[in-house]
């Protein structure tokens, strides 16, 4: 019983954590784009910034 | 473009995509369509046609943004959408196009409809609620698996158990369940049923047993099965979207290539940009050269203009009309710019006709109803019944208190989800939609892949779709090399067809400069002279003289230079070596291949012998195209009609299926259910076939649902069905259905023999 009052409130807080970046992830768009996310990984050389 | 490292990336596009193919200069302006950001900066958003592949974003991201000023270039592979941020002049939109446009895609406005196709607040809602779902499911089931594992756990425990399930499943529910809610709403204001309301019904039932089973103190919650149920669903749902979503930005791609300016002359001399809507009848346009004329008009002016028609006619050679002729909406100009007196608003006029008949072609083609929507018709009111007949007979007949009868009524409803019918067919069509698109197939309708695989009849346009539509160089003519050379580089100054014919046969000559080009006759540079025979003044006796055998006069290219005798250039429009193998493909899956053609009758004949076609027709107009296929269907066909013209558009929307190839007139694009990528038909039979094995796979899944239930329903209905017999009956049908969806991509073995 005491090992559940700590496990239950980790186990809610790290999903919870998980749910929060899921829609982080959601809001900056990142599902916009699947097909081209695929190969963006690819390019190896970031363009020279000015 | 050299020093940016390109050069693989050209062999990768190359390969990925066909061939590049340098474009014209663009179609529309640029400049007024930038939005200043302040600051000097300006913002453009694109729609990049033949962006296809992830060296193409790469290549053009890289060559944009190595552009002085360039401060974003970011471009979306899913939406073809390129949005572009530089600080200077808005003047420097029509520069950034046109480098796009010699990179080789087809840059045009975002359109209002590319922006509703990607802009899906729907989506991003079920893809949050999926996300929250997940989420409560994966928590409640953890709870849940506590309680059924545990037998010997106290009531204490139990119960605070149950309390804490109920805490993750009431918000979920409430939050996650909100789109299924939202369309059961508006199904039943609209007075029908829908799914939505059997799922919603079915979730807030177990939901609300759930909560009162708790409250009890009983042995089982349900709140898992709500919850899993409606992620299971959602992924469903999502999968579905994804898959309308692309088909919708095919099409508003297509919409947006259609779209442009026209430059107006004003009455003080000035030439500016308009829309072509804002043009009326009486206003003068100017047309450059290489550009679409896209309002009818009269030639105005003392030179005859040089127009491809093959767009509105069919016609593969250009015509050339003289001043005061009319000149209709589709054209393009090969020669020099010339003033069109416009006869029409864009509204009124012959592409608008057009159109309008295509939107009666299409109201006209009944719907077909989606196979997941038959089965869930007859299958919702079934599972109800069953539920309701359950609680019923266990309340009335069993003699328990009402709370204990709904305990087996909603297992039967849980158990029975419609799982099976929200991913089945979804997963099958998403994965087949995925494999076509990376062959080349591209579904433009929703409903594309089902209608394909009902095809039992293939019509087939001549011009563009069996043939390559464009003239040929033919080989072993009396041309010496260093001739062809010279012939080459001459013709590098013209748009003719049959001047580029000759470039693409002799690439590498440098092309001349200081030639002069007389509209319709020929090109002449220091006394070489390259053109027709009328232009060298050769007679005919010379002319059959000179070319063995009877060519024909319109295919052939003389070439003449002082002290030497003419040389002769034939040419012909080619059918592509695969096109038999096509046709008996099409033959081997049951399609009955047909040729409908606006061509004469001997070249139609020809191309029907050569291509293994026994039944054609030739010189059919668009009316008896249009009449043909509605022939076809009359007689209870499902012809699948390939065109690329505007004269194919009517038939193409009356047809069951209609597939364009890419490089086909925008109105036949939009017109078609399917756009064949590179513009061949060899990837037609694949597609049919893996069509087909899609088909059945969905039926397969859908058929498992059923065996399923009539195992599952008689164990819940008499009350043996628990939580965990529930949860394992949803997670493995599911998980089996999904994999069986996976197949679909996998039918290369069959459909590639």
């Amino acid at each position: 019983m005491n090992a559940l009052m700590l496990l239950i409130p980790l186990a809610l807080f790290l999903g919870g954590l998980a749910l929060a970046f899921f829609l982080y992830t959601l809001r900056s768009r990142q599902y916009d784009d699947l097909d081209g996310a695929a190969s963006r990984i690819l390019f190896d050389d970031e363009r020279p910034r000015r | 473009m050299r020093g940016l490292g390109l050069d693989a990336v050209y062999a990768r596009m190359t390969a990925a995509a066909g061939t590049l193919r340098p474009q014209g200069p663009p179609a529309f302006a640029a400049a007024p369509l930038a939005r200043d950001l302040g600051n000097g900066a300006h913002e453009l958003e694109l729609m990049v046609s033949g962006l296809t592949c992830g060296a193409c974003v790469w290549l053009l991201e890289q060559a944009l943004g190595n552009e002085p000023d360039v401060t974003r270039a970011r471009a979306n592979l899913s939406s073809r959408r390129l949005t572009l941020r530089w600080r200077g002049p808005a003047g420097r939109a029509d520069e950034f196009v046109r480098l796009i446009a010699r990179l080789g895609f087809r840059p045009a406005p975002w359109s209002p409809a590319c922006l509703r196709a990607e802009e899906d607040a729907e989506q991003r809602e079920l893809v949050r609620a999926l996300g929250i779902a997940g989420f409560g499911a994966m928590n409640v089931m953890l709870v849940s698996v506590a309680v059924w594992a545990g037998s010997d756990m106290g009531e204490a425990t139990r119960a605070l158990m149950h309390w804490l399930a109920m805490l993750f499943a009431l918000p979920t529910v409430l939050v996650a369940g909100m789109p299924f809610y939202k369309g059961a709403w508006r199904g039943l204001r609209a007075g029908r049923p829908t799914m939505d309301l059997a799922v919603s019904l079915g979730v807030l039932l177990t939901t609300a047993m759930s909560v009162s089973e708790t409250l009890r103190n009983a042995d089982y919650t349900w709140f898992d099965g709500a919850t899993a149920l409606l992620a299971l669903l959602l992924v469903g749902r999502v999968l579905d979207r994804a898959a309308r979503r692309r088909a919708r930005q095919a099409a508003a791609g297509l919409l947006a290539l259609q779209e442009g300016t026209v430059t107006r002359l004003e009455a003080d001399g000035a030439a500016r940009p308009v829309p072509p809507e804002a043009v009326a009848a009486g206003e003068r346009i100017l047309v450059a050269a290489g550009e679409t004329v896209r309002l009818d008009g009269v030639l105005e002016g003392e030179e005859e203009a040089v127009l491809d028609l093959a767009a509105t006619t069919g016609e593969s050679l250009p015509r050339h009309c003289p001043p005061g002729e009319a000149v209709p909406a589709g054209g393009v100009n090969l020669g020099q710019p010339f003033t069109l007196r416009v006869t029409a608003a864009a509204k009124d006029g012959s592409l608008a006709a057009t159109a309008r008949l295509l939107e009666r072609a299409e109201g006209a083609r009944g719907r077909t109803v989606a196979l997941a929507d038959r089965a869930a018709g007859l299958y919702v009111p079934v599972v109800h019944a069953v539920s309701l007949a359950t609680f019923l007979g266990w309340w009335l007949l069993g003699g328990v208190t009402w709370q204990a009868a709904l305990v087996p009524a909603v297992a039967a409803l849980i158990i029975t989800c419609p799982c099976g019918l929200a991913i089945a067919v979804p997963a099958v069509q998403v994965v087949a939609a995925g494999a076509l698109f990376r062959r080349g197939v591209l579904l433009a309708s929703p409903d594309a892949l089902e209608r394909l695989a009902q095809a039992d009849h293939a019509v087939l346009d001549k011009t563009g779709t069996l043939t390559e539509g464009r003239p040929e160089l033919l080989p072993g003519g009396a041309a010496a090399a260093d001739d062809l050379a010279l012939a080459a580089s001459l013709a590098a100054a013209s748009r003719h067809p049959l001047a580029r014919a000759l470039r693409r046969a002799c690439p590498d000559a440098p092309a001349a400069t200081g030639v002069r080009e007389h509209p319709g006759l020929g090109l002449e540079r220091d006394g070489v002279r390259l053109g027709s025979a009328r232009f060298l003044g050769l007679g005919p006796d010379a002319a059959d003289g000179a070319a063995s055998g009877a060519a024909d006069p319109a295919l052939t290219l003389w070439l003449a230079r002082p002290g030497h005798a003419p040389v002769a250039f034939r040419f012909a429009d080619r059918l592509p070596a695969d096109t038999a193998a096509v046709v008996a493909r099409l033959g081997a899956l049951g399609l009955e291949s047909e040729l409908l053609s606006g061509d004469g009758a001997p070249a139609v004949r020809a191309v029907a012998e050569a291509s293994g076609i026994r039944d054609w027709r030739a010189a059919a107009g668009p009316e008896d195209k249009a009449a043909r296929i509605a022939a076809l269907v009359a007689l209870g066909r499902r012809p699948l009609m390939v065109g690329d013209g505007v004269n194919d558009a009517a038939a193409l929307a009356l047809a069951h299926v209609s597939v364009a190839p890419d490089g086909a007139t925008d109105l036949a694009q939009t017109a078609a259910d399917i756009v064949l990528r590179g513009g061949r038909l060899a990837a037609l039979p694949g597609a049919i076939a893996l069509a087909r094995r899609a088909r059945r796979l969905a039926r397969q899944n859908l058929g498992f649902s059923l065996v399923y239930n009539l195992v599952a329903v008689p164990v819940a209905v008499a009350g043996l069905a628990t939580p965990p017999i529930a949860a394992a009956v949803m997670a493995s049908s599911s998980l089996i259905v999904i994999l069986n969806a996976l197949r679909a991509g996998h039918a290369d073995a069959e459909a590639m023999p």
